[in-house]
């Protein structure tokens, strides 16, 4: 899921001001699970406003927030106490943010910073195991990614500075390298490993902005 | 073929050490720590923006340090430059007449003194060497041709202390296969490790230069035991930094020690002095080490 913190709410403040009336936008996915835009982040977001004596016109949770029909869909019930805002304070991703934008054509504000895309390790216990590089190794390092797990994402085994199997980089972190060589120990892939070409990774892949659009019955026609 | 490269085939037991290039322009003070190591090193390596603090470039450096006579070794990493700005650093390499590339990841900018800075490690070593093995053949990592090749010496660095031993014997050979032809490595204290090391790296058929980095007090020792990953200062080494009212004679009488023990192991020896060039002479001559 996508992983998010909210900002200050100072900073929040700030980014409204000159504006009175606001209308609150929740996430039902990631932004609940964070804790930063659920209901019950939204409601306490409105007291906030309230105290410091902005309008709070009327919030909604959208299921989820970065999928634009449901957002025109429940903007559309939401019409009214929308167009009353002189603003829209979006408390989920920066996906969300500007679908809310682009279903509500009013300004928005963001109240989180999104952060990576996470693991639920626990609850309230992220961490991030995939950077979508769209050209996924896992296959070669044994299940576990060191474009992502390895601050220098290398890609052809560890640097030097692993110490007591702890990375130079975040000694909080374990080495993913070292976890690689183990695990390919364990399910017997290490020459595999060793016989693959030198890894370099296509960045052409990731140009921005991505996007993908399924084919309708494109699995009808490969399995004809 | 270098200097570098001619005194490794001969099987000379060969001398390197480092200078860092200046945090500025000045570099009266790095060209006066090269004069130290003038006919007593085969080669000088000039570090790229060592632990990641911003500095003078290394290949500026190495072209200034072969102006003024001295053979130099480009270390190059890939935490901060594309594979543009790579292939492109090593084309201009080679046409300043600057052949001996030592082919590094480098530190995360978070050890600098940049930390806001994005890390690129678009490449690593590996693939580094193998970039620089392709622009030798005439073609770049796109498959383009060059009009021109360029030539290298291609070096690689491996740490002996590294736990498991094994993985990086693996690394090794993974460079080695990508175009390393040279090794220096971290620095070892420890002969009987070093010879366990050695017995493993020996078997690839790549020259190893023994690394070491002089040690200017106990403190620095316990320091790189508790920060410097895969190097372990043995007890006796601190004991001996603590107890001497000579800090230099004692480091250098630890250095030669050590040498002593170890260079038949291996085919030279690479001295990362950290400011202390100017004892480099007496370093080599003590350890009866003449080129
Ligand atoms: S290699 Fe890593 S970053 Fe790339 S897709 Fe696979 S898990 Fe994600
Ligand atoms: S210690 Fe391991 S995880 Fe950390 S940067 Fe080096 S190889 Fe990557």
């Amino acid at each position: 899921m996508i992983i998010t913190k909210a900002k200050p709410f100072s900073e929040i403040l700030r980014s409204l001001e000159g504006e009175e009336t606001i209308f609150l936008v929740g996430c039902s996915e990631c932004a609940t699970v964070c804790k930063t835009g659920g209901e019950e982040e939204v409601v306490a977001m409105k007291a906030h406003l309230e105290q410091e004596g902005k309008v709070v016109s009327g919030w909604v949770i959208l299921d989820p927030g970065c999928n634009l029909l449901e957002a025109k869909k429940e903007f559309r019930k939401a019409k009214e106490e929308i167009a009353r805002a002189d603003s829209l304070l979006v408390m989920s991703c920066g996906g969300g943010v500007q679908i809310a934008q682009e279903a509500s054509g009013k300004v928005v504000h963001p109240a989180s910073n999104t952060l990576f895309l996470g693991t639920v390790k626990r609850f309230g216990h992220f961490q991030e195991y995939c950077s979508m590089c769209g050209e996924c190794v896992l296959d070669l390092t044994g299940g576990l990614c060191p474009a992502t797990r390895c601050p220098k994402g290398l890609l052809n085994g560890p640097c030097g500075g692993a110490k007591d199997g702890k990375c130079e980089v975040n000694p909080d972190n374990d080495c993913v390298w070292i976890e690689i060589y183990d695990r390919l120990k364990e399910i017997g892939r290490l020459k595999e490993f060793l016989a693959s070409p030198v890894q370099v990774h296509d960045y052409s892949v990731n140009t921005k902005p991505a996007s993908l659009v399924l084919e309708r019955n494109k699995n009808r026609r490969d399995n004809q | 073929m270098t200097l570098l490269q001619q005194a490794l085939a001969k099987g000379e037991f060969t001398v390197t050490a480092e200078v860092a290039p200046p945090k500025g322009t000045d570099t009266s003070e790095m060209m006066e720590n090269a004069e130290f190591l003038r006919d007593k090193v085969h080669a000088v390596n000039v570090t790229d923006q060592q632990s990641s603090v911003m500095r003078l470039g290394s290949l500026a450096s190495c072209r200034l340090l072969k102006e003024a006579g001295f053979e130099p070794v480009f270390q190059l990493t890939t935490r901060d430059r594309n594979r543009i700005a790579l292939q492109s650093d090593l084309l201009s390499a080679s046409a300043l007449g600057i052949e001996n590339v030592l082919c590094l990841t480098g530190d995360h900018v978070s050890l600098g003194d940049h930390p806001q800075a994005k890390p690129v490690f678009e490449l690593d070593s590996v693939s580094l060497l193998m970039t620089a093995k392709r622009l030798q053949g005439g073609v770049d990592l796109a498959g383009n041709e060059l009009e021109g090749k360029p030539t290298f010496h291609l070096g690689a660095v491996v740490t002996p202390g590294y736990e498991p031993m094994e993985l990086q014997l693996l690394k090794m050979e993974r460079k080695i296969k990508a175009g390393a032809q040279f090794f220096q490595t971290q620095a070892v204290y420890d002969p009987e490790l070093f010879r366990r090391f050695m017995e493993g790296a020996s078997d690839l058929g790549v020259p190893v230069m023994l690394g070491f980095v002089l040690l200017k007090s106990a403190g620095m020792a316990r320091y790189m035991n508790k920060n410097v990953a895969g190097v372990s200062v043995p007890d006796w080494i601190i004991d001996e930094m603590k107890k001497t009212d000579d800090k230099v004679a004692t480091s250098i009488k630890i250095v030669v020690r050590i040498i002593r023990q170890m260079r038949e192991m291996c085919q030279g020896l690479h001295l990362m002095t950290l400011g202390w060039e100017r004892h480099v002479p007496a370093i080599l001559q003590e350890a009866g080490i003449n080129i």
